[in-house]
């Protein structure tokens, strides 16, 4: 009859019965409660508030990202970013970026700025490092250096079409980090893994996506 | 009694006679509340008509436990098999006296004043409050891409699988890496079909640790006690899939590692289709990464609750496990046409079924909005579901605590919204 009694208490007290995880928990939040301050520049409070907010208003979080590329001379070109779609509307940047694309001289260009190739590198190491340093904050991670070095690898055969079944683009990108910061060994990398997951640009390259073309 | 013409009225009608129905079947019981329960089939009728031949219980013989029912077998430490879950839950209706009607589909909920309607191909309720122990896993998912697969290929998802004999000879490609993706790519793949697995985010758990199994120290440790307003996202936790577990009479570990070994190949998840050739993610690494540290964080808590404890004594030492091998270059397409893959297998999740639920509680996505299975329409309650109100809430031994407490609100809205009308 064992079972009677405990139907009667499940009955009676609707509330929890606390395990050691739940203490454990509880523990571990009071400790980090307890730490000083951590601040990476990154107002994780704002970020979070964001999430909730488009949460309930899906239409809000639909973005467009624009760039617009002007052809200069050989294979220059002078590309600008400054306004974008979101929240309903269109925004801007507070001025207008620009970035001057070109080749090296070894491919008898004039060199004028970073190839495309070396761009995207740059966009994604900007967007890992957006992550790591988001991330930690919201971990109560202190930041004091992250360093990040990326290659990526080509073998031009490719593009100048020597043998189609080499690939046009990367073969693989590298990513190495260099991070001090007030976290174990395991935390850092579950930064670094964390940031990974919730990257776009990494996403963008992983995945495939669809580019739609037209003229005029 | 019929219920071919007249309408019943009763105080609770609770839909689905699985293992969750029941309990919460034998909770009202208890709290002398009068209930039918509602089922389409036969008692446990998606365990006996929706899984596959070779399943088994992810968890222990000892912990399957009900409210007023468990194992007494010899066997504590197997896996049921299908027939002995059916078994199980049989012994419960009859050991509970649960009023089920059985053979009974429910075709549409209503709200009506003062409770629900519910038409049934079996006549028709009104009732006061409502439980829905529907199950979780009624549709399998299949994802947008599943369009795309070339038109010689057979589609087989994880709710029609039943054993490798149904599929064509030849390569397959699993998608999926749960503990369903996993077990189906072994299984699959001994049967002499090579299999290719398709691998996004996952949960990677050992079997055996420090000697013990897995579920009876998150069953000690109290993680599988932790409850939806505790833990920091409910949503994604409710999203998380099932960890790479399987209940064998050998008792072994299956990881992505033991795949391998066996010669299944790995692969990112599948982002798309064209031109009849399939694109992998090269994020197969950071998602085994991701996998491996969340499985060493479930350790270190174990570790800790074990010296807390004062258990290291009696326990086997600290274990670290090799990090998910993934080996050489990876590829991230594959000929879908050059007659090499046979088959695909979609172990991409399941889905409730609420096409009969008439009532305005589902969110954009088709889940019921609820608190702890507490839903926004008074008198509903849902019983049954991932994170319901803990992590266990889906295993048959978590939801005995969910039902005692649905139980108990269910029974306090009775008496405050009814009892004075009553009177």
């Amino acid at each position: 009859m064992l079972w009677l009694i405990d139907v009667m208490v499940c009955c009676m007290i609707p509330g929890h019965r606390p395990g050691a995880f739940c203490r454990y928990l509880e523990e571990v939040r009071t400790m980090n409660n307890e730490q000083k301050v951590v601040d990476n520049g990154v107002n994780v409070e704002a970020l979070l508030a964001a999430r909730e907010a488009l949460t309930e208003t899906p239409e809000a979080a639909k973005f467009q990202w624009r760039a617009t590329s002007n052809w200069v001379n050989g294979t220059q070109a002078h590309s600008t970013v400054e306004g974008f779609y979101g929240l309903g509307e269109e925004q801007k940047h507070v001025t207008e970026y620009s970035f001057d694309t070109d080749h090296p001289e070894i491919f008898a260009s004039e060199d004028k700025g970073a190839t495309p190739v070396e761009l995207v590198l740059v966009g994604l190491a900007g967007c890992l490092t957006a992550g790591i340093a988001a991330v930690a904050q919201n971990r109560e991670i202190q930041l004091r250096s992250v360093t990040t070095t990326l290659e990526g690898g080509m073998d031009i055969q490719g593009i100048l079409g020597i043998d189609t079944d080499v690939r046009t683009g990367f073969d693989g990108i590298k990513v190495h980090y260099d991070i001090d910061a007030d976290a174990s060994q395991e935390d850092i990398e579950a930064l670094v893994a964390q940031s990974q997951k919730r990257s776009a640009v990494f996403d963008i390259i992983t995945n495939t996506t669809e580019v739609t073309v037209d003229v005029n | 009694m019929k219920q071919h013409s007249a309408v019943g009225r009763i105080d609770a009608l609770v839909i689905g006679a699985g293992h969750s129905g029941l309990a919460m079947s034998h909770c009202l019981t208890g709290c002398s509340v009068e209930h039918v329960v509602l089922e389409r089939g036969a008692v446990a009728n998606s365990w006996r008509k929706e899984r596959r031949d070779s399943l088994r219980l992810l968890t222990p013989n000892w912990q399957s436990r009900l409210p007023g029912h468990q194992y007494t077998g010899t066997e504590q430490d197997g896996f049921m098999t299908m027939p002995e879950v059916i078994v199980f839950i049989d012994d419960y209706a009859e050991l509970t006296d649960a009023p089920v009607r059985t053979g009974t589909t429910v075709t549409t909920v209503r709200a009506v004043d003062g409770g629900f309607r519910v038409l049934t191909d079996r006549g028709e309720w009104v009732v006061k409050t409502l439980v829905v122990a529907s199950g979780a896993c009624n549709v399998a998912k299949i994802p947008a891409v599943a369009e795309a697969i070339p038109p010689g290929l057979e589609q087989v998802t994880a709710s029609d699988y039943r054993n490798p004999d149904q599929l064509a000879e030849g390569g397959v490609l699993v998608v999926g890496a749960s503990a369903t993706g996993l077990q189906l790519a072994e299984e699959i793949h001994a049967s002499g079909r090579p299999v290719t697995i398709a691998v996004g985010e996952h949960v990677r758990l050992p079997w055996n640790y420090r000697g013990r199994d897995i579920q009876h120290w998150m069953d000690v440790a109290g993680v599988l006690d932790e409850r939806y307003d505790e833990v920091d996202d409910i949503v994604r936790a409710r999203g998380v899939p099932s960890p790479q577990l399987v209940g064998t009479p050998d008792r072994t570990t299956l990881d992505l590692t033991t795949l391998t070994d066996q010669g299944v190949k790995l692969l990112g998840r599948l982002v798309g289709i064209r031109d009849g050739k399939a694109q992998f993610s090269g994020s197969l690494r950071n998602v085994c990464a991701l996998a491996d540290l969340k499985m060493n964080r479930l350790l270190k808590l174990i570790d800790e609750w074990i010296v807390e404890s004062d258990q290291a004594g009696s326990s086997e030492p600290v274990e670290r496990f090799e990090p998910t091998r993934v080996e050489g270059k990876l590829p991230l397409g594959m000929d879908m046409e050059n007659g090499e893959i046979r088959t695909v297998v979609w172990a991409t999740g399941f889905r409730p079924d609420y096409s009969w639920l008439d009532v305005p509680v589902l969110d954009r996505k088709g889940h019921i909005r609820h608190d702890g299975g507490v839903t926004e329409a008074p008198g509903m309650y849902l019983l049954g579901l991932p994170f319901l109100r803990r992590r266990k809430s889906s295993f048959i031994h978590g939801t005995g605590d969910d039902a005692s407490d649905l139980c108990a609100h269910l029974t306090a809205y009775l008496r405050d919204e009814f009892d004075h009308r009553d009177s």
